[in-house]
């Protein structure tokens, strides 16, 4: 009876600072997405309001300003692709990592997560000339191929991670049978090891969508995906908060309500090879 | 046999688009970043391009804001990290046990993570963090406390408030995930043999997760050393110069200057303290990165 | 419908077809612009734009201004051609001209009444005598107050007042219990933000940014003077976390009653005195830039401008939009569809001289004093050798600006003393000018 009534008591603990500690990490976007709905005077007003007539007239600046759908297109576009190249790219190169380690396996991963770690700032100057020479600059293709090699050492790691826990006897036992290379990786690798591979896909999906730096400078029109919109909503002369929730709400809701839905598969997939 | 032999060579071969485009990807980028780091390149001074020599260098050394611009590159990746790992552990185990609305729960702790950086910023910087018509000034009346004047008298805590909540949720992630593969027999038998909470979590739960934390640590401080939106959106790299980090800084001399020259000496010095930092990482976490 | 082969080949070489010619037909330009409100006006009317002229069609960038002017830089600098027409302003007009950047403006038609532009305005984006950009709107810097507030307190606004009187009436108005702040004015750092109201008080204290042989005055005792009445002023009748509060967040301050005075562009009259966005419309006073041992250079002079960058491949249909949106024309579309007070201000003559836009716009008056005063070729006391009231003309100064401003407001939130961060301000403004080649 008192192991019984301990139990409720943790439970009810539990639960309480769970929800309070979730609320307040959830806080800012739910303030974000109220803001959207006041008017730009009440957005700013001190004490804020709580309770007001919410109000679509932001989200009707928004869309009659800018053509969302244009930006959202680009933005899924160009992240999806990425992402699935990246892929493409990242699995053999774990494959021979994770299967065919050499003297300097552990080195080439290290520099390549390391190629990661230069301010893109630094770099910009030249790869705009070069963005430039190829005719590349504002064009789906230019950010789709930054962004594949943004995100590849990532990718490769996060697989090599994943590849390492396969047991090596079962990929023996089908070379045995005479599976070519192409089979061994399509038939037994992949599908063992799908958790990882989806939320690795996942992670570099959200990193591509998020990045606002390559986006703004290498785009001016037609390539331009959300991060751009953001660029401009935000500090015009004037009040801008409500019309910038509304953005930012537009902005971010497709990739947050995506995470959402494939939440269950990200946490089951990040194990980083943890799980024996 | 034939046939393991061939796939082993051929396996090789499969590394190699990868390195290949890596190293165009870095060495491409490099070497013309090198070149300018040597010559007298301003953008808005049409041809300019002399050789200087280290005189690029020389002045991005004693650039006043040099110093300022490392420490504060480290205090912000070092309180980052440690805020993200601690909490992310902490409310990790939180979670892991099954109470009521518990997927809700997690639906809402890693919403922060799908957030754009500048969305993230601008939110803070206004909506919660203005010291007039704020959220926090709201509360900090309520309670009859003055509000914090975050970005004058704290700049650096606010950046580093900003920059957790966006990097909080992806530990989270992680170690929820780790969790799940937490040994439950071990663990009932621990308790069979009256070991605390404390007990069992410093010598079953923290073990069993050396190696996701690696992970953490790892991927975070790739992201955290070139931090540049939510600098650039709230602070500016000030007051002064007290928000300045090393990206900020080479931002600085290259796009409000348009010294390429100078920011491209800048973008090498950054090149070799990632470098330093990856070797100084495979020390402190290489083993279980690497999986060995 | 069992086309052969060689018919779908032919229909679709005829869709090929008719797609080039409607391709060839219109030309798209690319317009990148600031999101500030008069520019997303004339986003919204250009489809008349569009209508007159059938064969073009528009694509607008609109960015903030930091992101569009690193932006536009690049693009121009690299001859990349992504932008048909660039919105920038009056410092980077002459630089960008001289370099041979941009389109002359030339061959302007006859209606367009070049002769009408305020010459000030006019000569800030010239370089050589040689018009580069035709001019959006502008604007100079004036007083704002209110009313009500300085009713109450028996106190009284003269026309033209010095800083010493605003810093009294400040004193008079400051009341932070209530929220109530004596005076707002920009302390975010940045060469456009912070440093355009520094510039305009070293230049009222007599002050100059470089002596003619190029040596910065940074330590001079009127830079001294001035920035110790700035930090003091704004730091203790001021708002809190005035050490971030560029244009816009005093603007917001300012509308929602928190302010008594704010110093600040005049294109800020049409939107402290609009109700919908402004809680004290009805109780705004305008008053000159205040000035100080000189009247020279004590209110800014700035215009946001449209240029045709000279890799732009549609050079003729840019040229036919630039003259649109800066013409007499468009300010009469402007006044049809959103009234006469929405005009953009600050450019032409005519629009002061027309008695309805001053009955509709209470800050008109003050705006023409203003404008008239400022002069971009004669801003300082001693004579310098620059070009600008509140910038300095020259490549590195957005640079040095922005790092001088940093210090600026690093003395203003208390990290660092007035005399340190203006000697750390010298040194480098040295540093750079010595790099840049000015010095020997």
């Amino acid at each position: 009876m008192k192991l019984h009534t301990e139990k409720v008591v943790k439970l009810t603990l539990v639960t309480i600072v769970s929800w309070l500690v979730a609320a307040l990490i959830f806080f800012p976007i739910f303030w974000m997405i109220l803001t959207s709905f006041k008017t730009e005077l009440n957005a700013f007003s001190s004490p804020p309001s709580l309770f007001f007539w919410p109000t679509l007239e932001n989200y009707f600046v928004v869309f009659e300003r800018s053509d969302y759908l244009r930006y959202a297109f680009n933005s899924v576009v160009i992240s999806f692709v990425s992402s699935i190249l990246a892929m493409f790219i990242g699995i053999p190169a774990a494959y021979s990592m994770a299967f065919f380690p050499t003297k300097r396996t552990q080195g080439v991963l290290l520099w390549m997560l390391s190629t990661k770690m230069l301010p893109p700032v630094g770099v910009l100057v030249p790869i705009y000339l070069l963005a430039r020479d190829a005719s590349l600059l504002d064009t789906r293709t230019g950010l789709v191929i930054i962004y594949t090699l943004i995100n590849l050492p990532i990718v490769i790691w996060m697989i090599y991670t994943y590849f390492k826990d396969v047991p090596k006897d079962i990929l023996e036992a089908c070379r045995m049978d005479g599976a070519s290379l192409w089979q061994e990786i399509r038939h037994v690798l992949v599908p063992i090891t799908m958790g990882g591979l989806s939320s690795t896909f996942l992670l570099s999906l959200i990193l591509s969508w998020n990045e606002a730096f390559w986006s703004l400078n290498l785009t001016a029109s037609q390539a331009a995906p959300l991060t751009a919109l953001i660029a401009s909503y935000s500090s015009p002369e004037g009040l801008f908060w409500a019309k910038l929730s509304a953005a930012s709400t537009l902005a971010v809701a497709p990739i947050l309500v995506f995470g959402w839905i494939s939440q269950k598969q990200l946490v089951r997939g990040l194990t980083f090879g943890a799980v024996k | 046999m034939s046939q393991l032999s061939r796939n082993a060579r051929a396996a090789r071969f499969l590394v190699a688009p990868s390195v290949l485009l890596l190293l165009a990807w870095m060495t491409v980028p490099l070497a013309m970043t090198l070149y300018y780091s040597t010559v007298n390149f301003n953008l808005t001074i049409p041809g300019l391009r002399n050789f200087v020599g280290f005189e690029n260098y020389i002045f991005f050394f004693t650039d006043p804001s040099f110093f300022a611009g490392m420490s504060n590159t480290l205090v912000l990746v070092g309180s980052t990290l440690l805020i993200t790992v601690v909490l992310g552990t902490l409310i990790a185990v939180l979670i892991d046990s099954p109470f009521p609305g518990r997927s809700l729960v997690r639906i809402l702790l890693i919403s922060p993570f799908f957030i754009m950086p500048t969305v993230n910023a601008l939110i803070w910087k206004n909506l919660l963090m203005n010291p007039v018509s704020g959220f926090f000034a709201f509360l900090s009346k309520t309670f009859g406390m003055t509000p914090i004047d975050w970005f004058t008298d704290v700049p650096m805590l606010a950046i580093i408030l900003i920059v957790s909540w966006q990097w909080l949720p992806f530990a989270i992630l992680i170690l929820m995930t780790a969790m799940q593969s937490l040994d439950q027999e071990q663990l009932e038998a621990a308790r069979m043999d009256g070991a605390g909470p404390v007990a069992i979590f410093r010598h079953i739960t923290l073990p069993h997760l050396a190696r996701p934390l690696a992970v953490v640590v790892m991927i975070e401080t790739i992201f955290l050393l070139s931090i540049f939106a939510e600098i650039f959106t709230t602070t500016g790299g000030g007051p002064g110069t007290q928000t300045t980090n090393l990206a900020y800084l080479i931002y600085s001399q290259a796009l409000l200057q348009y010294d390429v020259g100078m920011a491209s000496a800048g973008g090498i010095v950054a090149v070799v303290l990632a470098n330093i930092v990856a070797i100084f990482l495979i020390r402190i976490v290489g083993k279980s990165l690497a999986g060995e | 419908m069992n086309a052969s082969p060689t018919t779908w080949l032919r229909l679709s070489a005829l869709a090929i077809g008719v797609s080039c010619t409607t391709a060839a037909l219109a030309e798209t330009i690319t317009i990148g612009t600031v999101n500030n409100g008069d520019m997303i006006r004339m986003q919204a009317l250009s489809s008349e734009f569009e209508a007159a002229n059938p064969g073009i069609e528009l694509d607008w960038v609109i960015l903030e201004e930091n992101v569009l002017r690193q932006r536009l830089t690049t693009d121009i600098a690299a001859n990349s051609g992504q932008f048909d027409v660039m919105t920038i302003g009056m410092y980077e007009t002459p630089i960008w001209g001289a370099n041979g950047w941009l389109e002359p403006m030339d061959n302007l038609p006859a209606s367009y009444d070049e002769d009408d532009l305020f010459p000030s305005v006019k000569a800030g984006l010239s370089a050589d005598g040689q018009l580069y950009a035709l001019p959006f709107y502008g604007e100079s810097s004036m007083t704002y107050y209110r009313t009500d507030l300085f009713e109450d307190a028996g106190l009284s606004m003269p026309a033209a007042p010095t800083w010493d009187q605003v810093r009294e009436f400040a004193v008079a108005l400051h009341d932070p219990s209530n929220e109530q702040y004596g005076i707002c004015l920009r302390g975010k750092a940045g060469w456009g933000e912070n440093m355009a109201l520094v510039s305009t008080m070293v230049n009222a204290f007599g002050g100059s940014w470089f002596d003619m042989d190029w040596n910065a005055q940074l330590e001079t005792d009127e830079w001294k003077s001035a920035v110790n009445f700035y930090v003091d002023l704004l730091g203790n009748y001021g708002p809190p976390g005035a050490s971030s509060n560029g244009f816009n967040e005093n603007l917001a301050l300012f509308n929602t009653g928190k302010c008594g005075m704010w110093i600040d562009a005049t294109v800020a009259g049409s939107f402290v005195t609009d109700d919908s966005q402004s809680n004290v419309a009805d109780s705004v006073g305008f008053a000159a830039a205040p000035s100080q041992v000189t009247e020279k250079g004590s209110g800014w002079l700035w215009a946001w401008a449209l240029a045709i960058p000279v890799s732009s491949d549609q050079k003729d249909a840019a040229q036919k939009f630039v003259t649109w949106a800066t013409s007499k024309e468009y300010s009469a579309l402007v006044a049809d569809r959103h009234g006469i007070a929405a005009i953009p201000p600050g450019t032409r003559v005519s629009t002061y001289e027309n008695q309805d836009y001053l009955d509709a716009a209470e800050f008109a008056s003050m705006t023409l004093t203003q404008m008239r005063k400022a002069n971009p070729d004669d801003s300082t006391l001693e004579p310098s050798p620059y070009t600008g009231v509140q910038f300095v003309a020259i490549p590195g100064f957005s640079g040095f600006g922005t790092t001088v401003g940093q210090q600026i407001s690093g003395a203003l939130a208390g990290s660092s003393t007035v005399d340190r961060a203006l000697a750390n301000a010298n040194t480098v403004v040295n540093r750079e000018m010595r790099r840049a080649g000015y010095q020997d």
